[in-house]
Formats: C-alpha cells, structure tokens, sequence
C-alpha cells in the first residue's frame, strides 16, 4: 500500500478513485507517565513518553486507515493529512484520513 | 513562608536546568540540521518531471517537549502585561525542528533525495488542566521522493526545482 500526501502518484495513472478512508485512536496516558510529566514539567525537556505515546498511537490510526483502504481494494492512499484534537484532559484523538485510490 | 521558599526554589530549578537542556537541545539541532543539509525539504505538492520515475513514501517525525518551571512563571507574568511571549517562543521553535529533524532523519535511513509537500501540526497537550499548561506536542510529516535513475547533476536537479507552473 502507498502512502503519500502528494495528490498524485509521479509516473503513474490513477485508475479509479475510491472516496475517503480514515483511521482514529483515542489514548489516554497512564498514571505513571503523568507524574513523571508532571516532574518534567519543572524542568523542562523533551517527554520521551509521551512522544513515544504518539507515536504508538498514530501508527495505530494508519494501520486502521490502511485497513480499511485494503477491504475496498485500493492500492494507495493519497493526500494523507493528520489532525490531533484533546478530548478530555488527559485524553486526545489521533485522526488521520486520505483518499483511496487505485493505481494502474 | 516555606511555600515562597519552595516556589523560588522551583524556579531556580526551572531556570538552571531548563537553559541548559535548551543550549544543549539547540547544540544538537544546529549539529544535525547541518549533516542533513544535502536534503532539501520541499514545501511543493508537484514533483518536477524530471524526478520520474521515483518512488514516494510518507514520512513522520514527531516530539513532545515540555515547558519549565522558570519559563511557565514568565508566561504567566506576560499574560498580565501583554506582548511577546518570548520564552514560549524558543520552545516551539525548537519543537519544531526538531520534528522536521527527525522526518529528514527518516527519509535518509530510505535513501531519499527529497522531501515533498511538507505538513507541520501543533497541539497543546494538559491543556485546561489547572495552573500548567504542560507541554507541546509538533508533528511534520511529509512525502518522501526517492529517485530511481542516476542521480541528476546539481544543474539539472536546479532548473528542476526552479518550479515553474506546470500542469499535472
């Protein structure tokens, strides 16, 4: 499966276009990663957890995507875009979409 | 009397370490920006002619960095006064490189030559919790263009990048 946040695909014809796909994951931290924020927060500095955290989450949410590109038998995904939003305190959504398409 | 001591502490804490981690931070990105000068990042969404046939892929780069103590008690003081909020701005300035850095650092453990169509997104993280406003999370991502054919000479790769209009 491509990936790509171009619109098009360099070299190659898009074939059939399969409308919009998305992929979404809701993470909340843990406890434990809280308080050693909440350390950091006095000094400063990158949050290792946290970035790791988002990271975890946001390949999540493409695998999601990719699932469901696959089951309406795309071979890429074009025009991919990412948006985060904070739900509750403590909680946000990782949210990524693109459109489906098929490459000749 | 001992939570003033311990406030003052706090910020004294705050100010030490959280120079020093900036220095360093800086240090690290000016050294890193400088080994990855040879790949140009891109802000276009069209791939010049030229650089066909190649292969794309998606790449990220991501980081959460905190404030401090020190930079929070700043940002506080200003909201009261207004203007600059120059401690906040070194902080996202950095959190953005840094993101960039390692979606560039990605696209050449790929082999790629470019780096299009770049994205970049910010978001607050512990936003509304009470007295912190904790910390910044920067994501970039962006298409990363890998050449199949032998590399093109800097002139051509030039007067590819010269980016006039085309149509698809």
């Amino acid at each position: 499966m491509l990936l790509s946040t171009l619109e098009y695909v360099p070299g190659k014809n898009i074939s059939k276009h399969l409308g919009l796909v998305q992929g979404s994951t809701v993470r909340a931290k843990h406890v434990g990663r809280d308080f050693m924020a909440g350390i950091k927060n006095i000094f400063g500095g990158e949050l290792k957890g946290y970035t790791e955290l988002l990271h975890e989450s946001r390949e999540e949410a493409i695998d999601r995507m990719r699932q469901q590109a696959k089951s309406i038998g795309a071979n890429a995904i074009l025009n991919i875009r990412f948006s985060t939003s904070t739900i509750t305190q403590g909680a946000s959504e990782l949210y990524v979409y693109g459109t489906a398409v098929i490459l000749e | 009397m001992l939570e003033l001591i311990i406030f003052i502490g706090l910020l004294m804490l705050g100010y030490v370490t959280g120079s020093a981690l900036e220095k360093r931070h800086y240090k690290s990105i000016l050294q890193r920006e400088m080994a990855l000068r040879k790949l140009p990042l891109i802000a276009s969404k069209i791939v010049p002619e030229e650089f066909t046939p190649c292969k794309t892929s998606i790449v990220l780069g991501s980081v959460v960095i905190s404030v401090d103590f020190f930079k929070h008690f700043v940002a506080a003081l200003r909201n009261i006064l207004g203007g600059r909020v120059s401690s906040y701005e070194s902080l996202i300035d950095r959190g953005r490189r840094e993101a960039l850095l390692r979606m560039r650092e990605q696209a050449r453990n790929m082999g790629a030559n470019f780096v299009f169509n770049i994205k970049m997104e910010t978001s607050s993280i512990s936003k509304g919790q009470r007295n912190a406003i904790g910390s910044i999370e920067v994501l970039a991502y962006g298409t990363a263009v890998i050449l199949e054919q032998d590399k093109l000479s800097v002139n051509e790769t030039r007067d590819a990048l010269n980016l006039r209009p085309r149509t698809i």
